[in-house]
């Protein structure tokens, strides 16, 4: 089975977990930017969670897609549709027929997981299907989709086979068939200003009484130069106490560094292996979607709690995971 | 465990890291107890351990929580990482990995020899001496795909870096930043001189993935001649 790229959208590339053990060799993680999202769109159609998707950036694609094949869309909501009829989210989606599946407008956030029962049949690089743009490494020829580009689909798994059985049940007439029920809470919601929870990272006492006041209590708005490495803030600049001399340590997904012109910047998917400037704070990883779905001028604020508060919710969100994998697995049997 | 006999602290930094600290300056002794730790891993993994990177002055260690067994996943990812530290013979000596590395300078390669030697009131085939004649450390690999951070380079030959970054530096260049020297592995944007460039490819994609030098080796570079870095270029 394969796809066929009509109109590749603005920014769609193959994404799983990314790559680990690398990072001693200077190789970035990279991977899903929402990799809550990234995981669910496998889970419900029968995939292994690390499984490449299609991760897609606020204009979507136009995707030619076989008869036979079942696929999910979770993360932001950017209007899916096959012949002019809205495609649901965050459920299984099987087709009856050969059809293009197009996309609309960005309704809420701005990154989309689309993935593919059997998953995506690209080489997997250094023990990953991810796409490092900047070294042209994975993914789909190491590069973003282009047009007419057509992407193998490998072999389903058998719970992938149990889920398209009971989609067979449900009596429809369309193109497609999808069940009533979905990934719960996992709907990406417009808000005025987004609350980011974070920890205290390891320079957070170098930096200026009045600066951390104005960090926790002041809006920042998402520059337009923020990306897959990065997200850039603007608002009250950040100041440390003193001049320091910082050599190169660890960063990882959410550290928020204070560069010298005292904006800062949220580490995401695509980060370096090391960095060299001051860090404040470090986002709870369970608020990392809520920033990877934010657009250029979007509005958060930070709210302060203890990294045993973090670890605490990040297990709460791996038990609703885990929960969702069990339930797909009471569904086929 | 006795802190205080090697003063390394083992701190929680996120959700699903940990820091050792083995001190807080650039030094060859604590690049070498990092080597050693890094290499102790290498060979003895543990359940939840998902991978380590090494930095100047620390190891960051990523792991699993879930894969865990505990109510406190990072107190027992301690207790392991201290007994591992605590067993390790820091004091025992090393043979040095010492990676040779051919350099083909100045040229149309190195373009800015010529000013490197200015700025330092030595002739172009001193800078050569100099740089070629220098033993330098891999502290750590980062900011690209198989870029080495050296230590080791003679002030003698320093030069601050260009004014205007060049937007993309030839995979392979050899540059000086400061009192830095160090080899581009993957075409990018950067600031630093350039003075030569290396038909060695310095991080091998096909194949086992990896890295030419690694945290620990001791990289030298020796001079060849155009036509050799031509016939070396194409053997790699």
């Amino acid at each position: 089975m394969s796809i066929t790229v009509l109109n590749p959208g603005l920014l769609t590339t193959i994404q799983d977990l990314g790559r680990s053990r690398y990072q001693k060799y200077g190789v970035i993680v990279s991977g899903a930017m929402d990799t809550y999202a990234m995981r669910l769109s496998n889970i419900i159609i029968g995939n292994e969670e690390n499984e490449g998707v299609l991760e897609i950036t606020m204009m979507g694609p136009s995707l030619e897609l076989k008869r036979g094949t079942l696929f999910s869309i979770i993360g932001a909501d950017i209007s899916p549709t096959i012949n002019n009829k809205t495609v649901p989210m965050g459920r299984p989606v099987y087709l009856k027929e050969d059809c293009t599946l197009k996309f609309g407008d960005c309704k809420a956030g701005i990154r989309s997981y689309l993935s593919v029962a059997g998953g995506f049949d690209v080489p997997i690089v250094m023990d990953s299907k991810s796409t490092y743009l900047r070294a042209e490494i994975g993914g789909f020829k190491g590069r973003a989709l282009k047009k007419n580009d057509v992407l193998n689909v490998s072999i389903k798994s058998t719970i992938s086979y149990k889920i398209i059985e009971k989609l067979k049940e449900i009596k429809n007439e369309g193109s497609f068939i999808a069940p009533s029920w979905y990934a719960k809470d996992y709907n990406i919601k417009n808000s005025e200003r987004d609350v980011i929870r974070v920890f205290e990272d390891r320079q957070f006492n170098n930096i200026s009484a009045e600066s951390i006041n104005k960090f926790f209590s002041s809006e920042f708005v998402i520059d337009i130069k923020s990306d897959r490495m990065g997200y850039r803030l603007n608002g009250p600049k950040i100041e440390l106490k003193e001049k320091l001399e910082m050599i190169s340590e660890e960063v990882s997904v959410g550290t928020i560094q204070i560069p010298p012109d005292g904006n800062p910047i949220i580490l995401l998917a695509d980060r370096q292996t090391a960095g060299g400037y001051p860090k404040i704070a470090h986002v709870a990883l369970v608020d990392i979607p809520k920033i990877v779905q934010l657009k250029a001028n979007n509005k958060l604020i930070f709210k302060k709690i203890a990294l045993e508060e973090a670890e605490k919710l990040y297990f709460e969100k791996e038990k609703y995971i885990s929960d969702i994998k069990k339930s797909i697995k009471l569904i086929t049997l | 465990m006795e802190k205080s006999k090697f003063e390394i602290n083992i701190l929680q930094i996120s959700e699903i890291s940990a820091l050792i600290e083995f001190g807080n300056e650039i030094s060859e002794d604590i690049n070498k107890k990092i080597r050693t730790f890094c290499e102790y891993i290498d060979k003895h993994t543990f359940e939840g351990f998902v991978e380590y990177v090494p930095y100047f002055t620390s190891v960051s260690v990523i792991y699993n929580p879930l894969k865990i067994k505990s109510d406190s996943p990072f107190k027992f990812l301690k207790s392991i990482l201290e007994e591992i530290l605590l067993n390790l013979d820091f004091s025992s000596s090393y043979e040095e990995n010492i990676v040779e590395i051919p350099v083909c300078y100045g040229g149309d390669l190195g373009p800015d020899i010529e000013e490197v030697a200015e700025l330092n009131k030595l002739t172009v085939d001193e800078v050569i001496k100099i740089h070629s004649e220098g033993r330098y450390l891999v502290y750590m690999i980062g900011f690209a795909p198989g870029f080495p951070y050296l230590g080791g380079m003679s002030e003698k030959i320093a030069a601050p870096r260009r004014e205007t970054p060049r937007l993309a530096i030839p995979e392979g260049s050899v540059g000086i930043a400061g009192i830095q020297t160090g080899v581009y592995p993957i075409e990018t944007p950067g600031g630093w001189q350039l003075i030569g460039r290396t038909p060695i490819k310095m991080f091998e994609l096909n194949g086992k993935p990896k890295s030419f030098l690694k945290s620990g080796d001791i990289a030298r570079f020796y001079p060849i001649s155009y036509n050799e870095y031509l016939k070396l270029k194409e053997e790699s």
